[in-house]
C-alpha cells in the first residue's frame, strides 16, 4: 500500500464525501455542463456509425481474448518490445514500480521529467514519490497542468479538471505563471500552457508516460492525445519510460482498428482525436535513445481469477460511462475518493485493494444500467457491482458485528418475512398497528426510525394501508370469465 | 536485475494460477481467429465522394483543403505559403524536388537541432495513407514524412495528400500499414487541440496550430 495515495486521496467512504461535493455549486455545474457536452457529442458519432454494435462486440471480444491469454501475450510483448530495442521492467506493486522509476531517472541524474497524462501514475503515486526524491514532475496535459499547479486531485480521467471552469483557471495561472493580465478565453489560456510548456519540452531530458495499447505482436505501443503534448514528451526526451497496467496488451496491431474508433468517438465525442501515436522500441534518428516499458500489475492479476469480475480489466479508460452516470452527474468525480472515479472506479477501485478500501463504492449506483448500455467494450458494469456487493455481505457476515449488525438481522428478518405469505401478512397487519408512532398530522410518514431514517431524509413514506391489496384481492368475488383462485399456499 | 526477473516470475505465475488453464500457442491462434468481427471493413464510396468526405472532415477539424492536379503541385505550394506568410520551411528528406517552389527558403529537416526546429515557419510533407470517414492522415518515418518531430515542433503544417492514399475506413488504413508496423507512425486529425476548459475545442495547443492539405487529385 502506497503511503502517497493515502496522503492524497482520504479513506472516507462515499455518501460522506458525497454529501460534502453535492453542498458545492459551482462544480456541480462545472460537471453538469461538461457531462452534457461529451455525452451530446458522443451519442451524435455513435450514432453515425451503423456498425457501432459490431464494433463493441469485436472490441469486447479481442479484449476478453486477451485477458484470458494474458500471461502468453505479455511475454510475447517483451519479447517483441527487447527485439525493437525497448527494455522491459515488471512491478508487482506500486513500491516496486516506484523504485524502478526513481532508479531509471536517477542513472540519467535528471532534477525533472516531463510528464503525459497517466492514470496509473496516479494510482502508484508517482509524483508524491518523485517530488520526495527532489526530482519536479512536470505534467504537460492541460487539464493535468491545471489540477498540478491548482494542488488539486483529478476529477475524471479523460477531462481530469473537468470540475474547473475558465475563471477558475486563469486564477491558476495567473497566479502559479505569474501572469497578471491573462485573459480568461480559452484560447488565451491554452496559448499560456504552450508557452509555459515549450521551454521545458526542449530542455528537459526524460519523459515519463502511460500508454493507451500495447501491441504483442510486435511490441509497439500506442498513446491517443488531443494536444500534442503527448508527442512532445514521446519525441524530444532521451529517455523515455512507459508505465503500464498489465492488462493494456493487445494480440495483434490491426486489433487497434477497433478501438481507434470506438475510444475516441466514446472518449471526447470525436470520430478521431487529434493525435495517436504508435511506436515500437527505439529508432535512430526519431524519438528517444532509451526507451522503458514499466509492466504494473498491482494486484491486477488476482481479478483474474473472478470469473464474473474479470471483465473490469477489459476496460480501455473511455470515461464514457462516467458522462453519462447520474450518480456521477450529481458528485462529480472526487466523491469516489479514487484515481478511477464513477461507475467503472466504483467496480476498479476495491478489487485494485483486495476489497480492503473502496467498499462504499459498489452501493454508489441506481444499477440503472447506462454505464453497460455505452461501454465501448461491453463492461457489464451493474452485474459486477452486484457481484462485488454479495461479497461484501458475505465477507460481513464473517465478522462478529457484521453479522449481528443491525443491517445483517434487518435483511434476515426481511428475508424471513418475504418467504412466506403468512408471515408477509402478519407483518403487514403489525406494520399498520405500528405505524400510528410515525405517522405525522397530515397522513404521510415524515421521519422513520434509526437505520431507516435515511431514506427519509429527502422523501416522505406514504403509510401502510387500511386495507392491504392481499386484502382487497382475498375478499374479491371471482368474476366468471376470470378463474381468480382464492386460497394462497405458502412458498416455503 | 534479479529483482527484476523475480516480479516477472511472480507477475506471470500470479496471472498463470488465477486463470486457472492454460492453452497452447495454437490453441490462442484459433480462439483468436475466431473472435467476431462483424464491422464494416471495406469503405463502398467511389472516388469523388470519398474525396468529398474526407475534404469535409479535414474542413470540420478547422483544416484549409485546396485540390490540384500532380502538375500544378508546386504552384499550388507556393500559392498556400505565399497566403500564410509561411517562408522558412522544413521539409524531410525524399521530397520530390517537383513539389518544391522556387524562391522559397527550404531546409531538409534532419539537419537542425529541436530549437532550430522551433524558429522554422513551418514543415512540408506528403503521408503514407488517410481515412476519410475520420479525416485522419497517418505520416510514418519514411522517405517524404521524416522523423516525428518534424511534423511536431513548428507552428504551421503543410501536408500534400495524393487520392490514390485515401481510404474510406480505419481497417483499411491498417490493412496498409500492417506491413510497416515497425516504423514510429502517427495519425493525426486536423490541427492539435483540447477540449480541457469548458469541454469548448481549441486549436493548437503544443502541435501545430495550422494545417493545410493539399489534396492532389
Ligand atoms: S468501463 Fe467501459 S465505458 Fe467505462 S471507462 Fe471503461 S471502457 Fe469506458
Amino acid at each position: 500500500m502506497t503511503t502517497q495515495e493515502q496522503a492524497h486521496w482520504s479513506d472516507r467512504d462515499f455518501p460522506e464525501a458525497a454529501k460534502e461535493l453535492l453542498q458545492d455549486s459551482q462544480i456541480r455545474s462545472n460537471v453538469r455542463h461538461a457531462t452534457n457536452v461529451i455525452q451530446a457529442k458522443r451519442n451524435n458519432v455513435v450514432g453515425e456509425l451503423s456498425d457501432w454494435q459490431q464494433l463493441r462486440d469485436a472490441g469486447a471480444a479481442i479484449r476478453a481474448h486477451s485477458l484470458a491469454h494474458l500471461h502468453f501475450y505479455l511475454a510475447q510483448f517483451e519479447e517483441a518490445c527487447t527485439r525493437a530495442g525497448g527494455q522491459v521492467h515488471w512491478a508487482r506493486d506500486s513500491a516496486e514500480a516506484n523504485r524502478i522509476i526513481l532508479g531509471l531517472i536517477q542513472k540519467h541524474d535528471a532534477k525533472e521529467v516531463i510528464k503525459i497524462k497517466t492514470m496509473t501514475s496516479e494510482e502508484i503515486g508517482l509524483n508524491q514519490n518523485l517530488e520526495a526524491n527532489g526530482i519536479h514532475p512536470i505534467e504537460t496535459d492541460l487539464a493535468e497542468l491545471i489540477i498540478q499547479l491548482g494542488h488539486d486531485k483529478p476529477s475524471h480521467f479523460v477531462v481530469p479538471a473537468l470540475h474547473k471552469n475558465r475563471q477558475e483557471v486563469r486564477e491558476i495561472f495567473k497566479r502559479e505563471m505569474n501572469l497578471p493580465d491573462l485573459g480568461e478565453r480559452p484560447e488565451d489560456l491554452a496559448s499560456a500552457a504552450r508557452t509555459y510548456l515549450r521551454e521545458k519540452y526542449l530542455r528537459v531530458k526524460v519523459a515519463v508516460s502511460g500508454a493507451n495499447f500495447l501491441i504483442a505482436e510486435n511490441g509497439a505501443v500506442c498513446i491517443v492525445e488531443s494536444e500534442g503534448n503527448g508527442r512532445m514528451c514521446l519525441t524530444l526526451p532521451d529517455v523515455l519510460i512507459s508505465l503500464v497496467g498489465i492488462e493494456k496488451v493487445l494480440p495483434k496491431y490491426r486489433d487497434m482498428e477497433v478501438f481507434l474508433q470506438t475510444l475516441p468517438r466514446s472518449a471526447t465525442g470525436e470520430r478521431m482525436n487529434p493525435y495517436n501515436s504508435i511506436w515500437t522500441g527505439v529508432h535512430e534518428g526519431d524519438g528517444p535513445k532509451e526507451f522503458h516499458v514499466v509492466l504494473l500489475d498491482n494486484r491486477r492479476s488476482p481479478i483474474l481469477g473472478d470469473a464474473e469480475s474479470r471483465q473490469t480489466l477489459q476496460c480501455i479508460r473511455c470515461a464514457a460511462c462516467l458522462n453519462v452516470c447520474p450518480v456521477y452527474h450529481q458528485t462529480g468525480g472526487h466523491a469516489y475518493e479514487s484515481v478511477y472515479a464513477g461507475p467503472i472506479g466504483a467496480i476498479l477501485t476495491p478489487q485494485l485493494h483486495s476489497m480492503t478500501e473502496g467498499r462504499s463504492l459498489p452501493y454508489a449506483s441506481s444499477l440503472c444500467g447506462a454505464c453497460y448500455e455505452v461501454c465501448p467494450v461491453k463492461i457489464n458494469i451493474p452485474e459486477v457491482l452486484i457481484h462485488l456487493r454479495g461479497k461484501i455481505v458475505e465477507e460481513d457476515q464473517k465478522t462478529f458485528s457484521g453479522k449481528f449488525g443491525m443491517w445483517n438481522m434487518g435483511m434476515q428478518a426481511a428475508a424471513f418475512l418475504f418467504a412466506s405469505s403468512s408471515r408477509l401478512s402478519l407483518a403487514q397487519h403489525l406494520g399498520q398497528i405500528g405505524q400510528k408512532l410515525v405517522v405525522s398530522q397530515n397522513g404521510v410518514i415524515e421521519r422513520l426510525p434509526s437505520m431507516l431514517s435515511g431514506w427519509t431524509q429527502t422523501r416522505d413514506l406514504m403509510p401502510l394501508p387500511d386495507q392491504t391489496f392481499r386484502d382487497w384481492w382475498a375478499q374479491r368475488k371471482p368474476s366468471a370469465d376470470h378463474g381468480i383462485v382464492k386460497e394462497e399456499s405458502d412458498v416455503e | 536485475m534479479s529483482n527484476s526477473s523475480d516480479a516477472r516470475t511472480a507477475i506471470l505465475n500470479s496471472i498463470r494460477s488465477a486463470l486457472g488453464r492454460s492453452m497452447d500457442a495454437s490453441g490462442i491462434a484459433a480462439e483468436y481467429d475466431a473472435i467476431p468481427r462483424a464491422y464494416k471493413r471495406e469503405g463502398t464510396l467511389g472516388r469523388d465522394a470519398l474525396m468529398d468526405l474526407f475534404a469535409h472532415r479535414l474542413a470540420e477539424y478547422d483544416a484549409g483543403v485546396t485540390r490540384c492536379s500532380v502538375e500544378k503541385i508546386s504552384e499550388e505550394i507556393a500559392r498556400i505559403l505565399e497566403a500564410r506568410g509561411r517562408r522558412k520551411i522544413a521539409i524531410p528528406g525524399g521530397l520530390p524536388d517537383g513539389w518544391l517552389p522556387k524562391g522559397l527558403d527550404f531546409e531538409v529537416g534532419t539537419h537542425f537541432d529541436d530549437y532550430q526546429l522551433d524558429r522554422m515557419d513551418g514543415v512540408l510533407t506528403g503521408c503514407t495513407v488517410a481515412i476519410a470517414a475520420t479525416g485522419s492522415i497517418v505520416l510514418q518515418n519514411a522517405a517524404a514524412q521524416g522523423p516525428r518531430i518534424l511534423s511536431l515542433v513548428p507552428d504551421y503544417h503543410l501536408c500534400v495528400v495524393f487520392a490514390e492514399q485515401v481510404v474510406e475506413t480505419v481497417p483499411e488504413s491498417f490493412a496498409q500499414l500492417d506491413g510497416m508496423s515497425a516504423l514510429p507512425t502517427t495519425f493525426f486529425s486536423g490541427p492539435s487541440a483540447t477540449a480541457d476548459i469548458e469541454m469548448t475545442r481549441i486549436k493548437g495547443v503544443h502541435g501545430p496550430r495550422f494545417l493545410d492539405v493539399v489534396l492532389v487529385v
